[in-house]
């Protein structure tokens, strides 16, 4: 015990002598919690619009105005000439043409088939999808709103909606957790990593290895300092995340903690784990980053999991954070609590234990 | 001269031996491009949901079947009212729909709805939002009658990018990535490496200049980016599809440029760290992540506040990405980018130059 | 127990096709200072860091207090202290920090430590530079302070390799007194040097070439077997012999 102590003092002191270390525990959580919440947004706005109106009728004026008054669209310009609009496709922006045939009004009333075009430039594939259907969504609008106005008859809503958990359809609300973890994951598997392999780079964990000093009481005092680090981080970011979004856990504190207790732990051994393996710090940087750039993908964290092949799917259960994130974003969010999330609590126990037993086993004293 | 191919073999050397960092180098860009082909996407293609029914009347029982027979939903069961919270909650569905009590007569107009009733209330998990109005689109129209709206719906065409697959659209930002990270992070760390194990104090007292021994430091990384970049092309050519309807001459200038770019970064951080943690860090974590956060590889930069839009333009990766997707995916020729070839020109000019002369003022 | 402190008997280490240590047979006594000589490339320091624990052998026997080589490399690492080729203690520590740490290692207690810093702290006289970070000291004091950090816990054992080198001749004279005392106090020092006038410190020492031990014995005898006058042509006319050297 006495021995586990020393080595923390030890690794205490390095860090908080290091130049850069500690600014970078604040900094780093200050850039991501105050900079991505405003980036990593998939609420598309200002999509570029320009219309070929050829019709020139009180329909076709009508959903000009609606696109031009809509936050969602930045009106290009109305023209006559499609080549016109598709120039501006080319060349200024616009990612979306939305042409309007001539005498669709009379067509509309005589029910012939004149349609509404919509171009969409696909090469920005989200924002011409999003974009596309919030333009059918405009029209539909307006011509129901022209046919209530002709009929004269207040219809009641066949549906209603009731949208729980975020119902102000906050993005940031649903990407703040997400960061939380990303820092996780990149301060508590890149640091400790480097750190370890830096003494083999250095010679000294040589004079550690002479000593009777046990793997498991040393790979422990090099999880131990980053799981505290790895909460100092989380702790800020949440406060921040309380600060500049007003976003505080719909459930209990506790949960978060118990399960950031597990992950940081996993992430840790992980990086030691790439450590003990490799003799150089571009070596384990690589590596680790290999790992990171797939659990930054594919857990979930920017992209849904129910979105991608059951292949896919199938490799995410063996992702950590995959259960982290679910378990961040239910607590946050919905306000789960642990009994309802005990399977990933489950999953997060297990690779703790898996990947820090690896960490031990993988560092050899002896060769 | 001699004695730079030898700084040249040495550093090459130095790579090969490696072959973990190698392996992980080329990699790097085959898993990610087939996560982003094949993996990674943000469509909605399946919708659990329950279903709150007090009378399971055949009208319900038809529009549940309706949908079950639809691809996109998933029925998995009946529940009670006062389980909605639970189901949502703990994420075994996304949505509950809930018929009314006299869905029947509601649907047919006999009962007159009061205000606040509706034939059916939709409960969504909004804690995804985009999810959540994608959903909603789906459930709303799967209770439309069919004939009344469609006849009006527009004819939509997607130009460029047919199937819409977003895999398209990251190839470009992939591209900006590994380059920075192979050359920029590398190239760092590596002469980083020698500063702190100093041995970059053997190689500056050779008769070889300084110069050039950083020339030879960042060719072997230079050219290992070239491989990346024509795996990167193939790949995205015959597994994605993507077209390459462009000027192939250009891209591959451009990337040359970019590399370049990157190299003076790297070279640059050099001669700010003094340790190689400090060097990854700060090429790892603070460059990495305006270059995917800011540069529009995932996230439109139109769609950013004003500030960080200005702050965008500073990021190398961003004029690099904008100018690749139109050369790649829209198939423009080279007179379309030749604005963004101009500012990663400077951009690569002033860095070089600021590289240079911080290396050489370390020196005396 | 018997005063062999080390006993070694066909020691091997192969990295592949490579014998780095060829069959390797020697014994130490307790209390003595034993040089272990030869060139660069010889298989000194593979041998010495099989004899720690830190490298496992091919095969062969051996054991060091006691303990098995082969299989308590753990228990030897109890009873002996190491001071590598290349300075390991951590620059960013001050110098007290470093003595503090391996005394916490090695179980001392707070008495002891405090004890036993102050007691290296007056031999080096290092008391100003207590509160220095180790990485702006010079060299010559570096190793000292190595020294006086791999007997800190008094072990029965402790191996040296090359601890004088790059260092001024004072301070190497000055390195040789802390190994004499640390001997007269019961300590036996493993030492691997290139220098021949350090080997003539030593009560025994054997000369390796190409991964054997060629000869063996005090310097008294050796000179006397090979009709030199100093150590130095001992060496030489071993050396002479070798492939592997450059």
């Amino acid at each position: 015990m006495r021995t586990l102590l020393v080595l923390l003092d030890k690794e205490f002191r390095q860090f908080v002598r290091n130049a850069f270390m500690p600014k970078m525990v604040i900094v780093f959580p200050l850039l991501v919690m105050l900079v991505i919440p405003w980036v990593a947004t998939m609420d598309v706005k200002h999509v570029g619009v320009s219309i070929v109106d050829n019709d020139h009728s009180e329909t076709s004026r009508r959903i000009v105005q609606k696109i031009r008054s809509s936050d969602y669209f930045n009106l290009r310009g109305v023209t006559e000439s499609y080549e016109e609009a598709f120039d501006w496709l080319e060349n200024e922006g616009v990612d979306v043409i939305l042409t309007i045939p001539k005498d669709f009004e009379l067509a509309m009333a005589g029910n012939s088939p004149k349609r509404i075009g919509i171009d969409v430039n696909g090469t920005n594939a989200l924002k011409g999808g999003l974009g596309s259907q919030y333009m059918a969504q405009i029209i539909r609008q307006t011509f129901t709103e022209l046919q209530q106005e002709q009929t004269d008859v207040v219809a009641s809503d066949l549906f209603t909606v009731q949208n729980l958990y975020n119902p102000t359809f906050n993005y940031q609300h649903f990407m703040v957790p997400a960061l939380m973890i990303i820092l996780l994951v990149l301060i508590c598997g890149f640091l400790p990593g480097l750190n370890l392999v830096g003494e083999k780079e250095f010679g000294t964990i040589e004079q550690i290895n002479v000593t009777p000093v046990s793997r498991f009481l040393f790979t422990l005092a090099k999880l131990i300092p980053y799981w505290i680090i790895g909460f100092v981080v989380l702790v800020i970011a949440m406060l921040l995340a309380w600060w500049a979004y007003g976003l505080t856990p719909a459930g209990s504190i506790g949960s978060i903690f118990l399960a950031a207790l597990f992950f940081i732990l996993t992430m840790s051994g992980l990086g030691i784990t790439i450590a003990n393996r490799s003799s150089t710090m571009q070596q384990t940087m690589f590596v680790m980053f290999f790992f990171i750039m797939i659990f930054v993908l594919m857990s979930g964290l920017l992209t849904p999991i129910e979105s991608m092949p059951a292949w896919a799917q199938g490799i995410t259960c063996i992702l950590p954070p995959r259960y982290f994130v679910e378990v961040m974003r239910s607590v946050y969010l919905k306000g789960a609590s642990f009994i309802e999330l005990w399977p990933q609590y489950v999953a997060l126990v297990i690779f703790a234990g898996l990947f820090n037993t690896m960490a031990a086993l993988t560092y050899k004293k002896q060769s | 001269m001699n004695g730079f191919l030898h700084f040249v073999k040495k550093e090459t050397l130095h790579i090969l031996r490696d072959r973990r960092t190698m392996l992980v180098v080329l990699l790097m860009p085959v898993v990610q491009i087939l996560l982003f082909g094949f993996a990674i996407s943000t469509e909605v293609n399946n919708i659990d949901f329950f279903a709150v029914a007090p009378n399971r009347t055949e009208a319900v029982r038809q529009q549940l079947e309706r949908m079950e027979a639809n691809p996109y939903f998933t029925f998995k069961g009946y529940i009670d009212q006062r389980r909605i919270d639970y189901v949502l909650r703990s994420g075994q569905a996304a949505a509950v729909v809930v018929f009314a009590e006299n869905y029947d007569q509601l649907i047919e107009g006999v009962a007159v709805a009061s205000l606040d009733e509706a034939a059916v209330q939709f409960v969504l998990d909004a804690s995804n939002p985009n999810n959540a109005g994608t959903h909603l689109v789906y459930l709303q129209s799967s209770f439309q009658s069919a004939g009344s709206v469609t006849a009006m719906a527009p004819a939509v065409r997607v130009l460029y990018n047919p199937q819409m697959k977003s895999s398209y659209n990251f190839v470009p930002g992939i591209m900006g990535l590994i380059f920075i990270l192979i050359c920029a992070m590398m190239t760092s760390v590596s002469i980083v490496r020698e500063k702190e194990s100093g041995t970059m104090e053997v190689l500056l007292v050779s008769p070889v200049r300084p110069m050039w021994i950083i020339l030879a430091k960042m060719i072997p990384y230079f050219l290992l980016s070239c491989m990346g970049l024509v795996v990167i092309l193939l790949l995205a050519h015959f597994v994605l599809g993507v077209p390459m309807s462009g000027s192939i001459v250009g891209l591959v200038g451009l990337s040359l440029l970019y590399l370049l770019l990157s190299l003076a970064l790297g070279l640059f951080i050099s001669t700010i760290a003094h340790t190689q943690v400090v060097a990854i860090i700060i090429s790892g974590m603070l460059l990495m992540l305006p270059v995917i956060m800011l540069s529009g590889m995932l996230f439109p930069v139109e769609n950013m506040p004003g500030i960080l839009q200005v702050l965008s333009c500073i990021v190398p990766a961003r004029w690099y990405i904008e100018a690749v997707r139109k050369l790649m995916i829209a198939g423009l020729s080279l007179s379309a980018v030749w604005q963004e070839c101009c500012i990663l020109f400077a951009m690569t000019v002033v860095l070089v130059g600021v590289a240079l002369k911080k290396f050489n003022d370390k020196l005396e | 127990m018997s005063d062999i402190i080390i006993s070694v008997k066909d020691l091997c280490k192969c990295f592949g096709s490579f014998t780095a240590v060829d069959h390797i047979t020697f014994d130490v006594e307790r209390g003595e200072i034993f040089g272990f000589l030869g060139a660069n490339g010889a298989g000194k320091t593979t041998a010495m860091r099989m004899l720690c624990g830190l490298s496992y052998p091919t095969s062969g026997s051996g054991t060091v207090a006691g303990f098995d080589v082969m299989t308590q490399g753990e228990q030897i690492k109890r009873h002996i202290g190491y001071m590598s080729q290349k300075f390991s203690l951590y620059d960013d520590l001050t110098v007290r920090e470093n003595i503090r740490l391996y005394a916490g290692i090695y179980g001392l207690n707070r008495y002891e430590t405090l004890r036993r810093t102050v007691a290296v702290l007056n031999r080096l006289r290092f008391r100003s530079e207590a509160d220095t970070l180790v990485g702006s000291l010079p060299l010559g004091w570096k190793q000292k302070l190595a020294f006086s950090v791999a007997t800190l816990h008094r072990p029965e054992v402790v191996f040296l390799d090359e601890p004088t080198g790059g260092v001024d001749p004072v301070t190497r004279r000055q390195f040789w007194e802390m190994i004499y005392e640390a001997a007269a106090g019961g300590t036996t020092v493993f030492v691997t040097t290139h220098y021949m006038d350090e080997a003539e410190y030593c009560s025994r020492v054997s000369i390796m070439v190409d991964g054997k031990i060629e000869a063996l014995g005090s310097p008294i005898e050796l000179k006397k077997q090979y009709r030199a006058e100093s150590m130095d042509e001992v060496f030489r006319f071993l050396a002479r012999g070798a492939k592997r050297s450059g």
